[in-house]
């Protein structure tokens, strides 16, 4: 029988194993840095407003002091350190210089005298997760509001920027006008231009028309297609072969009919991934509802709400992460469940330039 | 334009032309209708208004007295040179930027070549889990990092606390604030990564296999190979990123409220033109902001693209 060593076959195999253990390794480890922050967003969001404020708590997990019900009264308990160890006992009196106890394992065996400050004993805590902090910083966020907000902004900011775009993209895509190239070029151009070169002319406009203070200047403006929308729809167009137009075309379609009924169900994938980007690209968006906004709280999506609940609430870190969470959990979810549609649109947008 | 083919005397001739012009005008006629949604967007809700700003920046206007508005000069532009402020702003924002570009290309290079990697057992999964926190909303991720950067209960100072070492006040020191907004920055890198996984897998097989056989081993070809071939997908990030820090707002403003605060080291151009525009309402003052903005992001961009010949690879002709 030959020796493992001496199989060339084998120590290649050997070798890979062995980087893949590495690189693995690797990726696991930068993955553990991605998430801590996750870790303590979701513990955080558990833990009690007094261990937040405890600064003997124990830090990483939701934790409470444990007490002992003894004769009608809840004790904390604590460490003490006597003769023959450390025991958990629960107070029954305390004073700066002798404190009695009580066993909890074995109450009948009657009051424990140490001397000594009680304040100087650690607390016993246990393992202990608050869920009703969800509910808690729902009704306090009024999450119901914030999120009818968004989904308003979002679905509505949607349905526009993904209608116009296909249109301008189609546009763009299939027929031949004078100056076509230069207005292409413009539109990606304006990729560049900062929101702020155009914000206060805008935000004037908006508000000599009585528009600030509604959910319209975060809407209407998408009705009218984006650079990178058109340019991915665009660019997933060019690829859907011209014979399927021209076979409608003869079949008497004029170009809307084509676009509606042979482009658009050809680009599932595209619609697809620009809808998403839209979707999260106003759920995410602060600043514009900040902006026009401000002052009607109960017109604020979730960005704004959170941001001004952190800003209102500092002394509550725990409602804070538990309402990240909520914010959150909906963008994420539904990114998982479309991240190969998602992720080709971003490759396709940053590559195909 | 219109001089077409005249050598052809045949009768015939002249409809079919028509005909052909024709079909042009009706291509036109769709061409325009599809793309007047943008025609009219870009007219009223981008060149009317980056015109409109410029306007704007010669007054004093004020959305508080909008009739005492005048016509002021120059005045908001010199003021802009001896604000300190201003200064500052550029200042932080610079910082931000030498900071923060070198770490994420860095980090975003090696996050896609982990992923890109034979070796990596489970890619799928790694790709969509590490893209996974570009999802969260930058809210939420603000006031997430602001608990993790939290001195008593945050996770980072407790790490570092373990391991004997005791952690900076990061929110509220004027150097550590820094290295923290660089921290959650990574967090955003997914398109980064993406994208640069995208370029090397375009990456042709035939180069590597053509160097191994010269010899090479994988850091010369990674080196002499990999980076070069992604040069394109470099730029593009470079570019987006660079016009992305000058706009840089939602988490300075988080973290700290919008303060600017420690002692201004969050105060970024963009904060403070919003504070300047609509907290202080100096809508004229603000405008000549914008430009200012406007005009830093266009050379930029400009530079970029003239030192796109001396570094940036493109395969084939007529690319970019």
């Amino acid at each position: 029988m030959a020796s493992i060593a001496s199989n060339p076959k084998s120590t290649t195999n050997q070798r890979e194993i062995l980087n893949k253990v590495f690189i693995t390794s690797i990726a696991l480890f930068v993955l553990l840095f991605f998430m801590a922050p996750l870790g303590y967003m979701f513990t955080t969001a558990i833990k009690s407003d007094s261990q937040m404020s405890d600064p003997d708590a124990p830090p990483w997990w939701p934790h409470s002091p444990e007490t002992f019900t003894y004769q009608g009264e809840e004790l904390p308990l604590v460490e003490v350190p006597l003769e023959d160890g450390t025991r958990e006992l629960a107070i029954v009196n305390k004073t700066r210089t002798e404190s009695s106890f009580i066993d909890p394992q074995n109450p009948e065996a009657g009051e424990i005298q140490w001397e000594g400050n009680w304040r100087t004993l650690t607390p016993v805590y246990s393992p202990d997760a608050q869920w009703q902090n969800f509910r808690t910083a729902w009704e306090e966020l009024n999450v119901p509001l914030l999120l009818r907000n968004t989904l308003i902004i979002a679905v509505f900011g949607t349905l526009g920027a993904v209608g116009s775009s296909v249109f301008v993209a189609y546009g763009f895509a299939r027929f031949n006008f004078r100056g076509k190239n230069v207005l292409f070029m413009i539109l990606i151009a304006s990729i560049i231009l900062p929101i702020q070169a155009t914000l206060i002319p805008t935000f004037i406009l908006f508000s000599r028309i009585g528009w600030t203070n509604t959910f319209l200047p975060l809407i209407v403006p998408h009705y009218f297609a984006n650079a990178y929308n058109v340019f991915l729809l665009r660019q997933y167009f060019l690829q859907i072969p011209r014979e399927l137009d021209e076979a409608a075309m003869i079949d008497g379609a004029n170009p809307l009919r084509t676009l509606i009924s042979v482009i658009i169900p050809q680009s599932v994938p595209a619609l697809t991934a620009v809808s998403l980007f839209h979707f999260f690209f106003a759920w995410n968006d602060f600043f514009a509802p900040l902006v026009y906004l401000v002052a009607r709280p109960e017109l604020w999506p979730l960005s704004v709400g959170l941001q001004k609940f952190n800003a209102l609430y500092g002394r509550q870190p725990n409602l804070i992460q538990t309402g990240a969470l909520i914010t959150l959990v909906i963008p994420v979810v539904i990114f998982f469940l479309a991240q190969r549609v998602f992720m080709q649109g971003i490759v396709f947008t940053g590559v195909e330039k | 334009m219109t001089t077409v083919d005249q050598t052809s005397p045949k009768p015939v001739a002249i409809p079919k032309k028509k005909q052909y012009q024709g079909l042009q005008r009706e291509q036109a006629k769709w061409g325009w209708i599809f793309i007047s949604p943008w025609v009219i967007g870009f007219l009223v809700f981008t060149l009317v208004p980056v015109i409109a700003t410029l306007v704007f920046s010669f007054t004093n206007y004020n959305p508080v007295q909008p009739d005492n508005t005048q016509f002021i000069g120059v005045q908001n532009f010199l003021r802009m040179f001896q604000d300190a402020k201003v200064g500052k702003s550029l200042q932080v924002t610079i910082t931000y930027a030498l900071l923060a570009m070198p770490i994420s290309f860095i980090f975003g290079l090696l996050l896609a070549s982990l992923v890109n990697s034979v070796f990596l057992v489970g890619q799928h999964y790694f790709r969509t889990l590490y893209y996974m926190t570009s999802m969260i909303p930058v809210v939420a991720a603000g006031v997430i990092w602001a608990g993790v950067a939290n001195t008593q209960t945050g996770w980072i100072n407790l790490a570092l606390e373990a391991i004997g070492i005791k952690g900076p006040d990061w929110l509220n020191s004027v150097v550590w604030i820094y290295p923290l907004l660089v921290m959650i920055g990574l967090w955003g890198l997914g398109n980064l990564m993406l994208t640069m996984l995208a370029g090397m897998q375009g990456v042709p097989n035939e180069i590597y296999e053509a160097s191994m056989i010269d010899g090479a081993n994988g850091l010369q070809r990674y080196w002499h190979i990999t980076l070069p071939l992604i040069t394109p997908v470099i730029f593009y990030n470079l570019t987006l990123m660079l016009i992305g820090i000058f706009k840089y707002f939602d988490m300075a403003y988080v973290l700290k409220n919008g303060t600017g605060e420690p002692n201004d080291a969050t105060l970024f151009y963009a904060l403070n033109f919003y504070k300047n525009s609509f907290e202080y309402n100096l809508m004229g003052y603000g405008s000549a902001l914008a430009w200012g903005l406007f005009i830093i992001v266009l050379v930029l961009t400009a530079l970029l693209f003239w030192s796109q010949s001396r570094w940036v690879y493109y395969a084939g002709e007529g690319r970019g």
